[in-house]
């Protein structure tokens, strides 16, 4: 995450509108869906009441208060979550400003607007208009401007046929003209559903999410029990010691014990940990269908990944000169590059650009007049340059091995034995070999190969510690594929993958209990993208693609799957990190409240009965024990907000050292921190003669 | 401490280590239907059982019919000995010619031998008939334990099967846990009690005119034949309102220790069984490793502040309430074992331990007995920590929690939370309404902060199934009858219905084949995480109750000041 993007969600105006929305959240009806802080919101009133009605001294006001503080803060934390998304909601909006659609029946255009189409119209778009809702490019090509949704700049392709023919409503073509078959209904489009989803008003809680709210329900209701008998064995206890304790455990003084031992902490920044999960999808540019996706990502074990464009760059590069016997390598490298300068293809470039590297040949030797091109055809399936020097010509030629030794062989030339060894070995080592030839002459072959991205080994070995098994699908042969597998470092690579295969293999990953991710653009990916936990589409790809998964990558950027998998994960550890700490902080608050309430018990009059001795930490007073303790379980909440929003740190490393690195911070640290923050906050509040 | 008691608690320790896995072997054996060693002596007793339960016998059940079976069962159980014991003066049997039981006391009777917890409200020898004891109690001493087991073995299935929808067949279950376990082991068992002098008759209470000249009744009865299921099925209701303090229970130091062992063994060896239903070994030793650790660090406490010189006694330690020929250590074995497991036997007064001891026995058992814990329900209980933990530290991984393979959702969550919450409601709540009622306090015997815990023990005991108590309450009144009764109920079923429900969600799931990322639930780091979930989730709702009760009575014994 990039910290200029981190700092502006805390502006002004965003923590502005969050406490406006905060006390919106007071309210209980929405209040009782969160049955911790309803209860805490109960007590607060509770003391309120109290403190009207019956007795307003300073401590009972300031419980009050802290109480009401307690629950503000919590509903802050998931105002200031929504309120990050409302803002990107915001500029999606404006893009759906009603717009004229030029209707298409086929012989007649009539203008409508665009919230009167239906499900199956065609719609005209040219340069300049606004595409008016979600579809599918039928007829033409055009570039279109789709930086309302993706931010990026840079128009993109759009055209009949093919995978990529999905519009999205909202965006802007720039050249051309393109008829486009509507594909969704008004409300339903790509922007409607983005919308809904960044406000958080489609929000649905996840399943762990819900299996988590009913612990921590279930605690709440423990703790109530807890509280509430505590204050019958408190007054029975009194008795027995024939001391009146009714004066020391008040309403207030158990409204505080009962908040501090709920799990507010987590309970108040379980929604905002939610909703940031999402938020920081939305901020990789990836858009999550539903918070369960987000949740299946953390559980991920197989990543499906294609091999082009994800694991190695696009196309194949020259990367080697392999000169015949007697044939100098810079000769080799020169009349390669003069083969390929007119080639256009990204292969036939990567030869220029690597005979210019590794030899600094920049083919300026020959005016272009004395050069003609022989493009490659099917039939030669070779391609190269006729050159007129001096009156002779020189013709040289690169292609596939067969054609171009077959071509030498028709001039009369040699095949070299040594030649073909390396050949063979090129392919063998998953690359392709070029041949080239000058006439009759054999000059060696230029190795092609797939070029692995830098890194993503690396990447991949990451990902195997973090338990993901990655599976590499490729079209090509199988050769070709196990070597670019091993070089990458892939666990498993399925060649000339179709897409029934890939479909296959998802099932059966499935069938054995793991959990797939994949991404996906052509129309033919679709059963694979709906059939895999995790399908991310990409935003260029065909609208059946982007139905299907329930991820939309805009960057359409295919590593995008490792960020998806580390956003799940780490908000599942946020989740578990906060509620370890909130529950482990209560031992610390038994040792600050307890003593408070009990430590006049048995003192014979005196203040320091034996239970005084629970208070380890020396806190100054009874009031000031209770009210720090309530004060650091409020505080606590505001503290946390921006690790919920940011979400825990995510290491890729094994399972047991991160269960132990948590541990310590949350576990331990859990236990430790309240002694401190208690100790500190009683320090400062008796100092300031607050009680 | 002396050479003597340090070899006496590293005995029973070691002992307990070493037979856990021998039974955990043959108990899987027996659950899973193939030959063993009782198969050949005892396959006729299945065989009939078979036959007398007919097809159904056979048929897997899913965990509803399951439920429906045992409850519908142990319903029965309870209707026959609560009649039983209305009607005892009709009955044959009875030599004292013992007068009908009141219909509370009968109630609570037959509630408490039902669930496995055997409080005793009465004193055997002098309110039940011999043949109450033999056909009433003694027959629920068999198949309430065998009930426990049967459950633990469902859930175990359950963690074990893939997307099935059944988890084994409950009269399979209960017949073979009685048949080929308890019933082998119990005469087992009486045979070499018998023969360190436990008595073993049908014979009326002799009548004996002592020394000085006064006449003392002295109780016979089938002892030893109830003493070994008593202890093996961590049932706890002796024979004797002494129970095994009493010498014709427990009379020599080797019958002592043998009882002492036989009420961990198979809550021990359940533990094993566990691994091996799961098909990870790992899994069982880990969790016999947690059960150890606690039990050792109990006992610990326990020991410690009973050896400390105690300021009232003049700088003595205290042996009243205990017997003078078990000792100390002994007694603090056995209350530390009969409270971690859920038995309820003891040989000497836990209102006498300590308070520090006496706080630690009731921890044990507000853990909600899962410290070897009873029958079966010792297993169960643990493992509903298990998930819970698993729940809370899988999260950390970055992962959706799973256990075995298999991921833990809601309903796992709820029924898990529900099984905890309802025997510490039953617990909170009892207490307090016992406080708060006159019929409550009027049972009473001690003063000061001891009768607070005099109260807490006994709702602690009847929820949680133990069945022990500190002595000094009066129990047998209509209110505490029938509100330790409820408290029982509670604690036993809403509990295993919980399980059940568990064990059939648990069935359903989909399993997933551990990889790098998974959480790992063998490790140290996991045993120590479970203990500290155990000791923080349970601990901390009984802290504030703890601390009213022996801890605060610890405090003043130091001060000098007892009640």
């Amino acid at each position: 995450m990039n910290e200029s993007k981190d700092t502006a969600l805390f502006s002004r105006e965003v923590v502005f509108t969050a406490i406006k929305d905060s006390f919106i959240k007071f309210d209980p009806r929405i209040m009782v869906k969160n049955p911790v802080m309803f209860i805490t919101e109960l007590g607060a009133l509770l003391c309120t009441f109290l403190v009207i009605f019956s007795k307003a001294d300073r401590f009972n006001i300031q419980i009050a208060i802290w109480l009401w503080f307690t629950v503000f803060f919590a509903n802050f934390s998931e105002a200031i979550a929504e309120g990050r998304g409302k803002a990107q909601a915001e500029s999606l909006k404006k893009t759906r400003t009603s717009t004229v659609a030029r209707k298409w029946t086929g012989k007649t255009e009539s203008r409508i607007n665009a919230s009167e189409l239906k499900l199956g119209d065609q719609v005209i778009c040219e340069a300049g208009d606004v595409v008016p809702s979600d579809g599918e490019v039928i007829e033409g090509i055009a570039t279109v401007d789709e930086s309302a949704i993706t931010g990026e700049s840079a128009p993109v392709v759009r055209e009949a046929g093919g995978d990529r023919s999905a519009v999205t409503g909202g965006t802007r073509v720039i050249s051309d003209r393109i008829i486009v078959r509507i594909t969704a209904e008004q409300g339903g489009t790509f922007i409607d559903r983005m919308i809904a989803l960044v406000e958080g008003a489609k929000r649905q809680k996840t399943p762990n999410e819900i299996a988590l709210s009913l612990l921590l329900a279930g605690l709440t209701l423990i703790f109530l029990l807890a509280v509430v008998t505590l204050k019958v064995f408190a007054t029975y206890s009194g008795a027995l010691a024939g001391q009146d304790l009714s004066s020391v455990i008040t309403i207030p003084v158990l409204v505080s014990l009962l908040v501090c031992l709920i799990p507010t902490t987590i309970g108040g920044l379980l929604s905002a940990i939610g909703i940031s999960g999402m938020d920081r999808l939305i901020r990789k540019n990836v858009i999550a269908l539903s918070g369960k996706a987000v949740e299946a990502a953390g559980d991920i074990d197989v990543l499906l990944l294609d091999k082009t464009g994800t694991i190695t760059f696009g196309n194949r590069m020259a990367t080697r000169f392999y000169p015949a016997p007697g044939v100098n390598e810079v000769e080799l490298a020169e009349k390669a590059q003069l083969a390929s300068l007119s080639d256009g293809t990204p292969e036939g470039r990567s030869i220029v650009v690597l005979a210019k590297e590794q030899f600094q040949l920049r083919g300026e030797k020959f005016h272009p007049s004395q050069i003609e091109f022989v493009p490659f055809t099917a039939q030669t399936r070779m391609s190269g340059v006729n050159i007129s020097d001096q009156g002779s010509v020189h013709e040289i030629r690169k292609g596939a091995s067969d054609a171009v030794i077959k071509y030498v062989t028709n001039l009369g030339g040699k095949t070299s034995p040594e030649l073909k060894k390396i050949v063979d070995e090129i392919a063998m080592s998953g690359g392709t070999p070029l041949m080239v030839a000058e006439g009759a002459r054999l000059l060696g072959c230029v190795q092609l190969k797939d070029v692995v991205k830098g890194g993503i080994k690396e990447r991949f070995a990451e990902l195997r510690r973090m338990g993901i098994r990655t599976v590499m699908i490729t079209g090509d042969n199988p050769l070709t594929a196990a070597a670019i597998a091993a070089e990458a470092g892939v666990d498993d690579f399925m060649a000339e993958a179709t897409p029934e295969m890939k479909l296959k293999r998802i099932r059966d990953e499935q069938e054995g209990g793991h959990l797939v991710a994949m991404t996906g653009d052509g129309t033919n990916d679709a059963p694979a993208l709906a059939q895999a936990d995790v399908g991310v589409a990409m935003n260029s790809g065909t609208q059946a693609a982007r139905e299907a998964g329930n991820m939309v990558d805009l960057d359409s950027n295919p590593t995008k799957l490792i960020d998806i998998v580390e956003t799940g994960k780490q908000l599942l550890m946020t989740r578990g990190a906060l509620t370890t700490f909130s529950v482990s902080n209560d031992v610390a608050k038994y040792f600050a409240i307890l003593p408070a309430l009990f430590g006049a018990l048995y003192a014979g009059g005196g203040l320091h009965g034996p239970l005084s001795r629970l208070n380890v930490m020396g806190l100054g007073s009874p009031e000031s024990a209770i009210l720090s303790a309530v004060i650091f379980n409020a505080l606590v909440i505001i503290a946390l907000v921006p690790l919920a929003l940011r979400g825990v740190k995510y290491r890729a490393l094994g399972s047991e050292i991160l269960l132990r690195r948590n541990l310590l911070i949350y576990g331990v640290g859990g236990l430790a921190a309240p002694f401190i923050g208690i100790k500190l906050i009683d320090l400062l509040i008796t100092k300031a003669g607050l009680v | 401490m002396n050479t003597a008691d340090v070899i006496q608690v590293l005995m029973s320790l070691l002992t307990l280590a070493i037979c856990a896995p021998l039974l955990g072997a043959f108990f899987s054996q027996v659950y899973e239907g193939k030959r063993h060693l009782a198969s050949l002596p005892l396959g006729w007793l299945e065989k009939l059982s078979a036959r007398t339960v007919g097809k159904a016998y056979d048929e897997e059940m899913d965990w509803k019919r399951y439920a429906r079976a045992l409850l519908m069962f142990n319903a029965l159980g309870l209707i026959i000995v609560f009649l039983m014991q209305l009607l005892q003066s009709h009955l044959p049997l009875n030599p004292q010619k013992l007068p009908d039981v009141s219909w509370h006391l009968a109630l609570n009777t037959a509630i408490s031998f039902v669930t496995n917890t055997n409080w005793q409200s009465y004193s055997g020898e002098t309110s039940l008939s011999n043949f109450v004891q033999l056909f009433g109690l003694a027959v629920q001493n068999f198949l309430s334990a065998a009930t426990g087991m049967a459950v633990a073995v469902a859930l175990c299935r359950g963690l074990a099967r893939r997307n099935e929808k059944t988890i084994g067949n409950f009269w399979q279950d209960l017949v073979r846990s009685t048949v080929y376990i308890l019933l082998p082991l119990s005469l087992l068992l009486a045979g070499v009690l018998v023969s360190t002098g436990v008595v073993q008759s049908l014979s009326p209470a002799h009548h004996v005119v002592t020394l000085s000249g006064v006449e003392q009744v002295i109780p016979l009865g089938p002892v030893a034949s109830q003493e070994a299921i008593k202890q093996l099925g961590t049932n706890g209701g002796g024979f004797f309102n002494a129970n095994s303090a009493h010498p014709f229970e427990n009379p020599t130091p080797f019958s002592n220790w043998l009882e002492l062992l036989s009420i961990l063994l198979i809550p021990a060896g359940f533990a094993f069984l566990y691994g091996r239903m799961v098909g990870n070994l790992k899994q069982g030793r880990i969790i016999f490793g947690v059960m150890m650790a606690l039990i050792v660090a109990g006992l610990g406490l326990s020991l410690w502040s009973e050896y400390q010189p105690n300021a009232s006694l003049g700088g003595l330690i205290s042996l009243e309430g205990k017997e003078t020929r078990i000792g100390v250590t002994g007694s603090i074995l056995w209350s530390t074992f009969t409270t971690a497991a859920s038995s309820g036997s003891i040989n000497a007064m836990h209102s006498s331990l300590t308070p520090l001891a006496g706080g630690v026995a009731m921890l044990n058992m507000m853990l909600g007995e899962i410290i070897f814990g009873g029958v079966g329900s010792g297993l169960y209980g643990i493992l509903i920590f298990v998930f819970l933990t698993v729940f809370l530290a899988g999260l950390m991984v970055g992962r959706t929690p799973e256990y075995l393979g298999k991921k833990i959702e809601a309903r796992d969550i709820q029924m898990s939370v529900i099984a905890i919450l309802l025997p510490s409601a039953c617990v909170l709540l009892g207490t307090a309404l016992a406080i708060s009622l006159p019929q409550g306090l009027a049972g009473l015997s001690a003063k000061g902060p001891h009768a607070f815990s005099e109260m807490l023990y006994a709702f602690t005991s009847a929820a949680n199934n133990n069945g022990s108590a500190f002595a000094g309450l009066t129990a047998n009144s209509p209110f505490y009858d029938v509100a330790l009764g409820l408290a029982m109920l509670i604690g036993r079923y809403g509990v295993i219905l919980a399980v059940l429900a568990i064990a059939g969600n648990f069935a359903s799931k989909r399993h997933a084949p551990p990889t790098a990322g998974t959480f790992n639930t063998n490790s140290v780091t996991f045993a120590a995480l479970l203990i500290g979930v155990i000791l923080i989730v349970g601990g901390l709702t009984f802290f504030p109750a703890l601390i009213l009760g022996p801890g605060i009575e610890h405090l003043l014994m130091n001060a000098g000041k007892v009640f």
